[in-house]
């Protein structure tokens, strides 16, 4: 199958004066449709490398191709078109703007893209959120629900326009084991129904052996690469 | 629009701070309406008492003649042609004598068509006996009055200098406030001044007020080159009054100082307190931007925030600024009541210092726009 992501030779330099390199010349290319799970102890450079893919940060030297093109090539404006209609995050930290109800924050990368909020959209949201689980809360204030629904809304949030790619760091570090499953449960639903593309840092063994494959960050390099 | 929308949020969400915010812009722009009307209304009270009742633009026969022959000829031309003449009175004054046991006191006469020089001296209001006087009858000040003793209906003697004396009767009182105008003014008819003084159909004086008085001189020339006549003169009061003048361009400089600092401290607080709320904002705009919102989008956040603090910020204020000049003017009061500084309310200068506030905040919200151009996601990802 075609590749989603590929990465050649990213190096990541850190320091200006004390220069600390977290990656070193890391050559990896993600399946579309796949779900991996990338592992590795805090410090290996695992979340650098998402935020590298996902265009957040920029590697010192090497390529970044998403979808077949290298987005280094392209501009501000472009590559924020990027995040928002071929990329969705899942971080650890939902980081809902608190200020809007769970459904806007759902509603937000679709603002973001500049649509119209027509019947379709809102019953794309609605169907959404009702796959994730959050009929219940759609009026309530994004600090007003618990961590799993905040993280819920964010995944809903992640899904909104149609993503090609989800990046997830720890997306259920603050969860409790029972919200974990559920959360998993619905990526890998999401996954199979959408053939959306998933890499997902975790660093919960359990989750991460039920990915198609796990990949292992250590200092900076990939120490280990398995495809089930 | 989508950064209206978040911006309008930004500020409901944390009201508290958004109310502290506009009270900031407020107070500062009521103190600058206040004080701005205040010296307004100062100036031109003190215009309005110092030549509010006396001729603005006169036309006066030239030097070595003694009166103004064809004056109806250049009343006409003045009313019909001349812009910004408020009101325009022919008179014909004269010196003269009080005849009587030691009343030997100077007086100026002067004549008027009174219906025209109302607009100029608004005699009703000064009446304090009697009536205006008809042809034969005179009307004399008040300190004129005590001094010798005068009372309504008696015959007063005059004497001009040629050495024609006449008998007039006395048909009111008058009180122009002004100790030398009560002494020395007696008010008769045009018609009873020019056969006293024997002008025959002439006058001494065309009186004029207008409607900008700071513009007198300017009309002044005018009317000297609309005339355009050897035998005439036309004098301003601001060619004559240029320590008045001086006073009020002096107030006119400390009062734009005062406006300025208010105004720049008013900036300095509005800008601080916006950079500070792009600080707290930086982990949504961070998210924002991870979600892919454009640059510009999201610095139009702010610049909307700022816009929507300094609008309301400046409604307010004007309101507030407005409430407090007119409790000042009910609360700063004369003995008699009336206000020591009448309000003046000028309206272009309101809606300028609420426009300078709006675009002074327009101008501050830069500042945060321009940083949350910098803010990158990773950062606030990064940190948490």
């Amino acid at each position: 199958m075609a590749d989603m992501i590929r990465l050649e030779k990213i190096n990541k330099v850190y320091g200006e004066k004390i220069k600390t390199q977290v990656l070193f010349d890391i050559d990896l290319s993600f399946e579309k449709g796949s779900f991996n799970s990338i592992i590795g102890a805090s410090g290996s450079g695992k979340s650098t490398l998402l935020n590298i893919i996902g265009t957040l940060d920029q590697p010192t030297s090497g390529k970044v191709f998403i979808g077949g093109n290298e987005t280094s090539a392209l501009g501000k404006k472009d590559l924020a078109v990027l995040r928002n209609k071929t990329l969705g995050f899942i971080f650890q930290f939902h980081y809902l703007l608190p200020e809007f109800t769970s459904f806007e924050n759902v509603l937000m990368p679709h603002r973001i893209k500049g649509g119209p909020i027509t019947k379709e959209i809102e019953d794309r949201a609605n169907e959404i959120m009702d796959m994730v689980g959050l009929s219940a809360v759609k009026t309530n204030m994004a600090n007003n629900m618990s961590g799993g629904q905040q993280q819920r809304t964010a995944i809903a949030r992640a899904l909104m326009n149609k993503p090609d790619i989800i990046l997830a760091d720890e997306p259920t570090g603050n969860l409790d084991s029972e919200s974990t499953e559920t959360v998993y449960k619905i990526l890998r639903d999401i996954n199979e129904k959408l053939e959306t593309t998933f890499v997902i840092i975790t660093h919960d063994r359990r989750i991460a052996e039920k990915a198609d494959r796990i990949v292992e960050v250590k200092d900076g390099r990939i120490e280990m690469d398995i495809k089930r | 629009m989508f950064s209206f929308k978040i911006a309008t949020r930004f500020l409901r969400f944390s009201l508290g701070q958004t109310i502290l915010i506009v009270a900031g812009i407020a107070i500062g722009v009521s103190v600058q309406v206040f004080i701005g009307l205040l010296i307004q209304g100062l100036q031109k009270d003190l215009v309005d008492t110092t030549i509010g009742n006396s001729s603005q633009i006169t036309v006066r026969p030239a030097r070595g003649e003694n009166n103004i022959e064809d004056w109806e000829m250049i009343f006409n031309e003045i009313e019909q042609n001349q812009e910004g003449i408020r009101a325009l009175s022919p008179s014909a004054d004269g010196p003269a004598f009080v005849l009587g046991e030691d009343r030997g006191d100077s007086v100026l006469v002067r004549g008027f068509q009174f219906d025209d020089a109302e607009g100029i001296y608004s005699f009703n209001e000064k009446i304090m006996e009697g009536f205006m006087p008809d042809p034969g009858e005179v009307m004399v000040g008040e300190t004129l009055k005590d001094e010798l003793d005068l009372a309504l209906g008696e015959e007063i003697e005059l004497a001009t200098a040629e050495g024609k004396t006449e008998k007039y009767r006395i048909s009111g009182f008058f009180d122009f406030k002004v100790a030398n105008i009560n002494a020395t003014w007696i008010l008769t008819t045009l018609d009873t001044a020019q056969e006293l003084f024997g002008l025959d159909k002439s006058v001494t004086a065309i009186e004029m007020q207008v409607e900008d008085v700071f513009l007198a001189d300017t009309i002044g020339g005018q009317i000297e080159e609309l005339i355009d006549n050897e035998k005439i003169v036309v004098e301003n009061w601001k060619d004559q009054n240029q320590e008045l003048l001086s006073g009020l361009n002096g107030q006119s400089i400390s009062s734009i100082m005062i406006q300025v600092f208010v105004m720049v401290s008013v900036i300095l607080g509005i800008s601080s307190v916006l950079a500070i709320t792009v600080m707290q904002k930086s982990k949504e705009i961070g998210i924002l931007k991870a979600m892919g919102i454009k640059d510009g989008t999201a610095s139009r956040i702010f610049l909307v925030q700022g816009l929507l603090l300094g609008v309301f910020g400046a409604a307010l204020g004007v309101a507030l600024g407005l409430g407090l000049s007119v409790a000042f003017t009910k609360f700063a009061v004369n003995p008699d009541g009336s206000p020591i500084i009448a309000l003046y309310i000028n309206y272009g200068f309101i809606a300028l210092s609420g426009g300078i506030a709006v675009l002074a905040c327009l101008l501050a919200s830069l500042i945060p726009a321009r940083k949350s151009l910098k803010l990158n996601p990773i950062e606030v990802i990064r940190n948490g």
